[in-house]
């Protein structure tokens, strides 16, 4: 019989929980970033840390993410459990370097002697007006790129068991959390991803995607914000009789095509929903995965993702490019 | 000893790696593929520092590596086999000589300009937070030092006063470009003073004073007082890389860079302290004959399986710590 829980958290209070957890029990994991000890994080992912375990151990740092990433592969490698911040996944482009050349080759260039036990946090997504240079999610990007594990959190639940899992990981783990998801007081959260969190910690194992609401017409795919998205999308769909099946990737690296594929298997009918980039992306590689899997299976098949253009600022233009619940019943309704 | 076998080394490296690319260089040819960037003319600094080294500093180098992992105590049948990519080397075929990772002694490596520094600089923040007397010393050109992550780390260890040392390896030219041309300041050990911390430089390729100047330093970071940074001037008696025709360099300099040995001047200097010469002779038939055991066994090593190209990418598995989904009855439900 599983346990009843019925404590919310917001998705910040679960990612900082999961954290808590992890420092208490081994002195080795460490918090840098910018904003991270007195601040708390700008979209709380260290709220309270530094009051429990100090400056030391919750690290302000330098604005120079080369360094500090760097620094964190660097005692990653000595055996410490580094976690370390961008504070915009957008910033990645000054530190590129110790990302994709150093954290993420190490292990395979050193023939699995090197391990990199690193969690690589980032603040990912816009809807807030932010412009083209701090509203990206970049998933497609990071997860392209081979070395990394890709994981993005939809809910509490999800946050605090995937946080735990990436800090115990000895793989270095990407980390990205979708600002509009964390409950900050400023940026209110869309209803869904405050969940109840069991007190107890949990891992949650990558790369086994989370069937967020069953349904027999047809798959949507998504992840991060878009779960959500999209399972309003559905409450409507449901209202005009088209039944349809949510799931949440929960992580990019690795990728459980396994789940996606059985249901397509049994709707026929696919839509892919991503807040990134179109072109070369994740909707592109679900539909490949899909088709070489089990071509057969696909009746219709739909992606929704950011156009190919930088996200705009003004509520109209950024409201167009970002795909919203309307146009996910609208692209559903095609499929059928 | 560590800089005639160093010596030995790349000029044995360089006859293998040429072997199979005449008369026509084809890169990818031969016993050893791809690109080679020998360190002759750089054993001073390798050597002169790491004597100051246990095994559990770090050591992070720079894509011309073989000397400072000579001298860091590298595996050298393994980092040998490596350079050959063979299954047996440090990272099974999968890293070649840019990439050379020996975690039992702390080295590792980054084909990326100044991209150690940062690493090294996580080392010293490690063994700062484990409160241990361990150091990490970064290895780097002097055509890093207009590069951020070279210019951030300085910051980083400074701000933290973390136990690290950066070495500049100073050779005058990064590939084509002489130094003059991309820098205004004269040595690059001035970078320093916008960090507050000591800039060294030791002038001409002498090891002995490398020795004394790497131990300031390096005491400096074991008692907790901070970074230090160091340049050596080194000279390059090679190409950049095996097959660089070198048409950018007069032939002047490249005269002047074979002119002056370190290696001879330390031979002179044991010398006038009274070593014989069948002591010296001696040192370097042993040198000799570590690295031809290390180029023999290397080559009798087997290639890797094709199917090895697919292993090695995670040191857990995908899906992490765990495979199994956590049961809980999530009242009010998340779905």
């Amino acid at each position: 019989m599983a346990e009843t829980i019925d404590r919310e958290l917001t998705m910040s209070r679960a990612m900082v929980e999961a954290i808590a957890t992890e420092m208490r029990e081994n002195d080795e994991v460490f918090y840098m970033g910018e904003d991270v000890a007195d601040y708390g994080g700008i979209f709380d992912s260290t709220e309270g840390l530094r009051e429990e375990f100090g400056y030391d151990r919750v690290m302000d740092v330098p604005i120079s993410e080369t360094a500090y990433l760097g620094a964190a592969v660097g005692a990653a490698q000595e055996g410490m459990r580094p976690i370390a911040e961008l504070m915009f996944v957008d910033f990645f482009g000054v530190a590129m370097d110790q990302i994709y050349n150093q954290m993420a080759k190490n292990t395979y260039m050193s023939g699995g002697n090197v391990s990199v036990p690193m969690v690589l946090t980032a603040a990912v997504g816009g809807t807030y007006n932010d412009a083209a240079q701090h509203s990206q999610t970049l998933y497609g990007t990071f997860s392209h790129l081979p070395g990394m594990k890709i994981v993005v959190p939809s809910t509490a639940y999800e946050a605090k068991g995937l946080m735990h899992n990436a800090i115990r990981d000895d793989d270095p783990v990407m980390y990205m959390f979708h600002k509009r998801l964390m409950g900050i007081g400023w940026m209110p959260a869309p209803d869904g991803p405050k969940t109840p969190v069991p007190e107890t910690d949990y891992a949650i194992p990558f790369g086994s995607a989370d069937v967020k609401r069953e349904g027999e017409d047809v798959t949507i795919v998504t992840l991060g914000l878009h779960v959500h998205r999209a399972l309003e999308a559905a409450e409507s769909l449901a209202a005009d009789g088209v039944d349809a099946e949510v799931i949440d990737l929960r992580s990019l690296v690795p990728l459980d095509t396994e789940t996606v594929v059985a249901s397509v298997e049994k709707t026929g009918n696919l839509v892919v929903v991503d807040e990134d980039y179109q072109s070369y992306g994740v909707t592109g590689e679900i539909i490949a995965s899909v088709a070489e899997e089990s071509l057969g299976a696909l009746d219709s098949v739909e992606r929704l993702a950011l156009p190919d253009v930088p996200i705009p600022y003004a509520r109209p233009l950024e409201n167009e490019v970002i795909p919203d619940a309307a146009d996910i019943e609208t692209a559903a309704k095609r499929t059928q | 000893m560590d800089m005639v076998t160093a010596r030995h080394y790349e000029e044995r490296l360089q006859e293998e790696y040429l072997e199979g690319k005449q008369p026509a260089f084809d890169i990818s040819a031969g016993p050893i593929p791809g690109e080679l960037h020998l360190a002759a003319g750089h054993e001073a600094s390798g050597a002169g520092v790491c004597q100051h080294l246990r095994e559990g500093d770090t050591v992070t180098a720079p894509h011309r590596p073989h000397h400072v992992a000579i001298a860091k105590g590298v595996d050298l049948k393994r980092m040998t086999a490596e350079i050959f990519g063979r299954e047996t080397g440090l990272g099974k075929g999968k890293g070649g000589h840019m990439h050379l990772f020996d975690p039992d002694v702390h080295f590792a490596c980054s084909g990326i300009i100044a991209q150690g520094c940062p690493p090294a600089a996580g080392a010293g923040l490690a063994a700062k937070k484990r409160n241990s007397d361990s150091v990490a010393v970064a290895f780097l050109g002097e055509g890093a030092i207009e590069q951020g992550g070279f210019l951030e780390s300085l910051n980083f260890a400074a701000v933290h006063n973390l136990p690290v040392v950066f070495v500049i390896e100073d050779n005058d030219w990064a590939i084509s470009m002489p130094k003059e041309r991309v820098t205004d300041v004269e040595n690059g050990s001035q970078r320093a003073g916008g960090f507050d911390m000591p800039g060294v430089r030791v002038d001409h390729d002498d090891a002995v004073a490398v020795y004394e100047a790497a131990g300031d330093a390096i005491g400096r970071a074991r008692d907790r007082n901070g970074p230090t940074l160091l340049e050596v001037q080194v000279h390059r008696r090679m190409g950049h890389f095996m097959g660089d025709p070198q048409t950018y360099r007069p032939d002047e300099d490249q005269e002047a860079a074979a002119a002056r040995d370190s290696i001879e001047r330390l031979t002179e200097d044991l010398r006038a302290a009274g070593l014989d010469d069948a002591t010296l002779e001696e040192l370097r038939s042993d040198a000799h004959e570590r690295v031809e055991e290390a180029i023999e066994w290397a080559k009798e090593q087997p290639e890797p399986e094709p199917e090895a190209a697919h292993e090695d990418m995670w040191v857990n598995p995908p899906s992490g710590v765990t495979d199994t989904e956590p049961e809980f009855d999530l009242a009010g439900g998340e779905e």
